[in-house]
């Protein structure tokens, strides 16, 4: 990590320690869009951290752009921020103009596919997607799908799609895309060689992996503060050795999800070098963070007893994100899959190779 | 986020040849030892391996030159360690004086110490065993009972050491023990260099409960040591230990105990496992992965003399975690009565590693000590 962002690294976690406050926090899950946060986060330059300076962009290294996702969800500040920074790289990938405001991607779940056909001098686009973040909010919605042997990104306005809004569990929108929609040929261009059509799934995996971390740490936090300062049997509960091997546990758990982190967020940096789109290490961090983030959120919970399961508390604005971000963008069982397929292609005797080279 | 960092490891410079290499020689060494043997780990001792090892210089190789070490980085040495143990190499002759007796002695021994023995290590010919549990000091070791007591030429010895690791096989055992008061728990305790051929120490082997003898009860008594067996300061023992288990614990060793059945474990299951069984595989193969990482960010910490005391408990507490799974999850998958010594690979493998597995959780710090150590360093003791 250089100066430069050393330096967006603090002033960002000033930011959003700022604008998610409590009141706005509850005000994001009543459905209200926080416009003059997204301004903030936006005049700072953050939505294109991963765009590199020549394309216009900050061009942060992946390792620090990760951390800014993952510093944003120690806050849960509701604005697509993981997102929106992912579309415009893809954008810029693609030499395609960046997005104007907030931004997103699809598809973000396994199974979902779009299909692009040349019409004339344009595109036909076509297909659908559950549960893409943001879709309802977003300006615009980068759309990655496969055509005549090339994986290619077309720039959908959201104005001429209609996002049907839905929510997880933390409120967020997640929203169902239906698409049967004429592009200009300027609005499609193919990706760099190499990335597959899993790729906008390991993108968004690799920031939720980011975001779970975050979260994690902060819970992390608030509970051994928790375990501090409440009292019970006239001392804190912080001091009774059952709570204490709880919080041992979960720190472990927290641990793990750091390196898992750190893992998934080197595909963002390999990707667009030849043979680095494997989605290998993307697979590992979020199949282990979203294993540990049920095991985080049960803990806290339990240290933090019957306050902590009130809407008065703050505890549920991140425990609802762990639940809901490890099941986005690939859930552990479809990462765990793709791991195990890996360890059984490489067999007995490539199995400790294939290990070493992540 | 202030609690613990693990910052990116380091890929040092040269690491992909020094892996080919090692690689290659464990190929050559190991083809005919079977996964029965291999599943053993770092249990698994042979002298003339382990002298092998020190011929080509991976034994003490971070030591200086002038002690027969190789001034390699501890990142260099942790390649060497983790492919030794991922071919389940046959390391337990060294594995304790080049983990931790080498390096006490390197930083806490006298000139003379260290060009007697250290020399001798690296070279893969003499043995350590450590000296700390007592029958009534298990995690308690600031209660240990046995006593060095100052004569006029050197010092005298009286008490039992319990669950001493090849004991029988060692030269030397890195003796913790009081020497002062019983009042002052920590204060009172020195570390002696101790010569295993010495008269009154008497080595018992204890059968574990797969019926191998690997540990040991080491009787002293009245056993006389020369002055020049103190290691260290006088009084210094308690800090002195501690120093050493950072080192202990944050190690490859520490997840990859089992990891010969893993590998058994995909044998097993062929090129098409169902999705239930992917998903197992790859559930683990996603623990192991982030645990090798974050062992390795550990590495690079000890080497910038940092004292990741937290960070290895944390490192140790996960990985004996997976170590016990691997069993546990591989009879979910493959229909087998496992059977130590059975023809059967699979079912070979399988009985070591569930007979072995109670220790993954209490060698080297049981887990409710290390969840102590890391409710300390949360700020909670």
């Amino acid at each position: 990590m250089n100066e430069t962002s050393e330096i967006v690294r603090d002033m960002s976690a000033r930011l959003f320690a700022d604008l998610a406050t409590p009141a706005r926090l509850y005000e994001a899950e009543a459905g209200v869009w926080d416009q003059p946060a997204w301004d903030r986060v936006q005049m700072m330059g953050l939505p294109l951290a991963l765009v590199p300076e020549e394309a216009g962009g900050v061009g942060l290294e992946a390792a620090d752009a990760a951390g800014l996702v993952a510093s944003a969800a120690t806050t849960a500040l509701p604005v697509p921020l993981a997102e929106t920074m992912l579309a415009n790289r893809l954008l810029a990938d693609a030499g395609l103009p960046l997005a104007e405001g907030p931004a997103t991607l699809a598809p973000a779940r396994p199974g979902d596919r779009f299909t692009l056909e040349r019409r004339g001098a344009g595109w036909h686009l076509h297909g659908g997607a559950e549960r893409v973040p943001w879709a309802s909010i977003a300006g615009d919605i980068v759309i990655v799908a496969e055509a005549e042997g090339q994986v290619l990104a077309a720039r959908v306005a959201r104005s001429d799609v209609t996002p049907l809004p839905g929510r997880n569990l933390a409120l967020e929108p997640r929203d169902r895309l239906e698409v049967d929609l004429e592009l200009p040929g300027d609005a499609v261009a193919p990706l760099p060689a190499g990335i597959t059509i899993c790729h906008p799934l390991a993108l968004g995996a690799a920031f939720r992996t980011a975001a779970l971390a975050g979260a994690a740490a902060r819970v992390l936090d608030m509970t051994v503060a928790y375990a501090n300062e409440r009292s019970q049997f006239g001392r804190p509960i912080g001091k009774f050795q059952a709570v204490q091997q709880s919080l041992a546990l979960m720190a472990g758990q927290v641990a793990a999800t750091k390196g898992a982190a750190d893992l998934a967020a080197g595909y963002l940096d390999a990707y667009s070098q030849p043979g680095g789109a494997d989605p290998l290490p993307v697979a590992i961090g979020k199949a282990r963070a979203g294993e540990a983030a049920g095991m985080i959120a049960a803990i806290a919970h339990q240290v933090h007893g019957a306050i902590g399961f009130t809407h008065e508390h703050a505890l549920h604005f991140l425990t609802k994100r762990l639940w809901s971000w490890r099941d986005e963008f690939g859930n552990d069982a479809h990462w765990q899959r793709l791991i195990g397929r890996r360890m059984a292609a490489a067999g007995p005797e490539g199995l400790w190779p294939l290990l070493t080279t992540l | 986020m202030s609690h613990f960092a693990f910052p990116p490891p380091i890929h040092p410079p040269g690491a992909d040849d020094l892996r080919a290499e090692v690689r290659q020689f464990l190929a050559e060494e190991l083809a005919s030892r079977p996964a029965s043997q291999r599943i053993k780990s770092w249990s698994g001792y042979d002298a003339d391996f382990s002298r092998k090892l020190g011929q080509r210089g991976w034994i003490g190789m971070t030591w200086p030159k002038e002690y027969g070490g190789r001034e390699r980085s501890a990142l260099e040495r942790y390649i060497v360690l983790e492919e030794l143990l991922a071919a389940g190499a046959p390391v337990a002759a060294h594995w304790i004086a080049d983990r931790q007796s080498g390096p006490l002695l390197l930083k806490e021994g006298t000139e003379e110490q260290k060009r007697h023995l250290l020399p001798r290590i690296a070279a893969g010919e003499c043995f350590f065993c450590i000296g700390m549990s007592e029958p009534d000091s298990g995690s308690d070791l600031a209660a240990v009972r046995t006593r060095a007591v100052r004569t006029q030429d050197g010092w005298r010895v009286n008490g039992t050491k319990l669950w001493t690791t090849y004991a029988h096989k060692s030269h030397y055992m890195i003796l913790y023990c009081r020497t002062g008061g019983v009042d002052d728990r920590h204060g009172g305790t020195s570390q002696f260099l101790v010569d295993l051929t010495l008269p009154g120490i008497t080595i018992r082997p204890i059968a574990d409960l797969s019926g191998e003898r690997h540990f040991n009860e080491v009787v002293f008594e009245d056993a006389p040591l020369p002055a020049s067996a103190l290691l260290g300061t006088e009084g210094n023992g308690w800090n002195q230990v501690m120093g050493e288990l950072a080192y202990e614990r944050s190690g490859p060793e520490r997840f990859l105990s089992t990891f010969v059945l893993l590998v058994e474990l995909i044998r097993a299951l062929g090129t098409d496992p169902s999705d239930q069984a992917l998903a197992v595989l790859g559930r683990l193969g996603s623990h192991l992965a982030v645990l090798r990482r974050l062992s390795r960010s550990v590495a690079g910490l000890l080497q910038e003399g940092a004292n990741p005391a937290l960070q290895a408990a944390l490192v140790k507490d996960l990985g004996a975690i997976v170590e016990q799974e691997i069993p546990e999850l591989a009879r979910q998958l493959v229909a087998t009565e496992p059977m130590l010594g059975s023809d059967d690979i699979f079912q070979a493998v399988q009985g070591y590693a569930i007979l072995n597995a109670p220790a993954f959780s209490l060698r080297g710090g049981t887990r409710e000590i290390l969840r102590g150590i890391i409710a300390r360093g949360l700020g909670l003791r």
